[in-house]
């Protein structure tokens, strides 16, 4: 069944009509040749299709289009400012975080989704109770990126990426 | 995938009517078991009715201690909540235990104790399955058991109910609050889910149309010491092979009074009133720690399989109680 829907996807308003049972990654990949988010599973497991929805990371292989109408959504093509990367997608270069690639725009859209959580103060299973004031060590990272698989193993190298961009984003 | 219709009322009065009327209409909340099943042919809707609009998404006081939780609020935020992680640290990190970061961001507090079990034949439509197709066989009575059930089993149905946050909430005697096509209710959470028992296609005791519109937690001070410690096959994003909530109140040594359930080993979040009723009055050491979950789990049966079964979660169960009561006595003095 077809029904029609807005999004705004990296910045840039559509209006659509689509299948109910479209999920957001087919459309965003196949609909509008948005190809940075993977499909790597496609039943939750991997995190390869990461993306931003109203400023919070999902996976958008489990979120039916239809349920996301007017929503915001930003992949990691369209983290880029000004030609300039994403600090979170510098980082990954500068720290050679990746070897195929395939799971690194969701890890990079998980990572910026992460930092802001941390900020805001948010908890993890890796902060001891009574929360004190967490740090982002390699503990934190690890439990928090858990959700992104890299079947490369190059999470010796995304660990330092994401630290070394939460460095860099952190208000001096 | 089945075509379906796809609706997302703002109200939770129409959200029930549609799906009451339709006996081929399901909720949808966050739907990351749910699309999920679309995809596998577990589940093969016509009707899908959103009801991230139609419930709240805040989480309100009630003014004596305890929270009303609104159905739509995410995990993230639940487990975020200072209150929450004041009051209720088990409930945070039970949730902050399951799944991942983009998952907890996406499910709700009504659809996380509604998701399905985890039971690999129960999501493959190509074996034989009780819960899925009701007659049909179990496929799981001597396959894969590991992550299957020691308590609570029937020969229809051995599977485990895999939320983590449901094993918190049934250790607090929340409650949570349903409207239907006959009007408003509410469930003690230890009654919300059923064992397997001849109906094994029946995961709680919610009549179809009936939607959740909040958990409620009741003022209880002791649960400000209170733990989730989850035992998995990975350090993270893996559920639970065993898990125990527990919160406790010691004084001089002795255990005043204990909440405690179990998850990873039954139908349903498995309150351990034995152990609790056993402990009360005890002293706070690890004899009475072993003694309770001796006589919650004297009663446990192990299921053998082609995996090698799982008797060692019998053990690893103890102990895993023995531990947290210890962390959390500990906490207390
Ligand atoms: C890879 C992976 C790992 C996971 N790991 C864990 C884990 O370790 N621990 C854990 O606890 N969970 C885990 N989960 C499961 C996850 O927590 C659940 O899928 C989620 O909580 C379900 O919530 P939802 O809002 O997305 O529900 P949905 O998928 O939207 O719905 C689930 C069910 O609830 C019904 N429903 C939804 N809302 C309501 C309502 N308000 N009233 C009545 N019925 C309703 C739906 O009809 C459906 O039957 C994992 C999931 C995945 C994919
Ligand atoms: S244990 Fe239950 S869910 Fe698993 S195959 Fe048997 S009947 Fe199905
Ligand atoms: S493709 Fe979405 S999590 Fe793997
Ligand atoms: S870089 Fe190849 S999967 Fe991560």
């Amino acid at each position: 069944m077809k029904t029609e829907l807005s999004l705004d996807v990296d910045g840039e308003p559509y209006h659509l009509a689509v299948d109910t049972r479209m999920t957001l990654l087919d459309l965003l990949r196949e609909r509008l040749g948005k190809m940075s988010p993977k499909k790597g599973c496609d039943h939750g497991q991997c995190g390869a299709c990461t993306v931003l929805i109203n400023g919070r990371r999902a996976l958008a292989c489990l979120a039916l289009a239809v349920a996301h109408d007017g929503s915001e959504v930003v992949t990691a093509d369209g983290l880029a400012h000004d030609g300039a990367l994403h600090p979170v997608a510098q980082a990954f270069l500068d720290h050679d975080a990746f070897q195929c690639g395939y799971c690194t725009p969701g890890q990079i859209c998980s990572a910026v989704g992460m930092l802001d959580e941390f900020a805001q103060g948010w908890p993890s299973a890796a902060t001891i109770y009574p929360a004190s004031e967490p740090e982002l060590d390699h503990d934190e990272v690890a439990e928090r990126m858990s959700g992104n698989l890299c079947r490369c193993g190059a999470y010796a190298n995304i660990v330092p990426a994401v630290q070394d961009a939460a460095g860099q984003m952190a208000p001096r | 995938m089945k075509p379906f219709a796809y609706q997302a009322p703002g109200d939770a009065a129409t959200a029930v009517r549609s799906v009451a009327a339709d006996p081929a209409a399901v909720f949808l909340g966050g739907g990351t078991n749910l699309v999920d099943h679309l995809k596998l042919g577990v589940a093969a809707p016509d009707l899908i009715v959103d009801v991230t609009a139609a419930t709240s998404n805040e989480i309100t006081d009630d003014g004596a201690g305890g929270l009303r939780i609104g159905a739509a609020v995410p995990n993230s935020e639940l487990a975020a909540d200072r209150r929450v992680r004041d009051r209720y640290p088990v409930v945070a990190q039970a949730l902050l235990s399951g799944a991942s970061g983009q998952l907890r961001n996406m499910a709700t507090t009504g659809g996380n104790p509604l998701q399905r079990t985890r039971c690999v034949y129960f999501q493959d439509v190509t074996t034989p399955c009780n819960k899925r197709k009701s007659g049909s066989g179990c496929s799981a009575i001597g396959g894969y058991t590991r992550y299957h059930a020691i308590l609570g089993a029937s020969e229809q149905c051995i599977a485990t109910h895999p939320s983590d946050l449901a094993v918190a909430l049934a250790a607090l005697d929340a409650e949570v609050r349903v409207l239907g096509a006959a009007g408003e209710r509410g469930i003690p959470f230890v009654d919300l889910h059923r064992l397997p028992g001849e109906h094994p296609e029946l995961d709680t005791v919610l009549e179809h149309g009936e939607l959740i519109l909040s958990i409620d937690l009741p003022p209880l001070p002791m649960a400000a010491r209170s733990a989730y410690r989850k035992v998995r096959d990975r350090a993270s994003y893996a559920f639970a092979l065993v898990s125990v909530a527990a919160a406790v109140d010691v004084a001089d040594g002795i255990v005043r009074d204990a909440r405690i359930a179990f998850g990873g080993v039954a139908h349903k979040p498995w309150r351990a009133t034995k152990a609790e009723e056993s402990l009360r009055g005890a002293p706070a050491s690890d004899d009475s720690y072993r003694a309770a979950a001796q006589t919650e789990l004297a009663g446990a049966q192990a299921q053998d399989g082609i995996d090698g079964g799982n008797a060692f979660k019998i053990l690893l169960l103890t102990r895993t109680l023995v531990a947290t009561l210890r962390d959390l006595a500990h906490e207390e003095t």
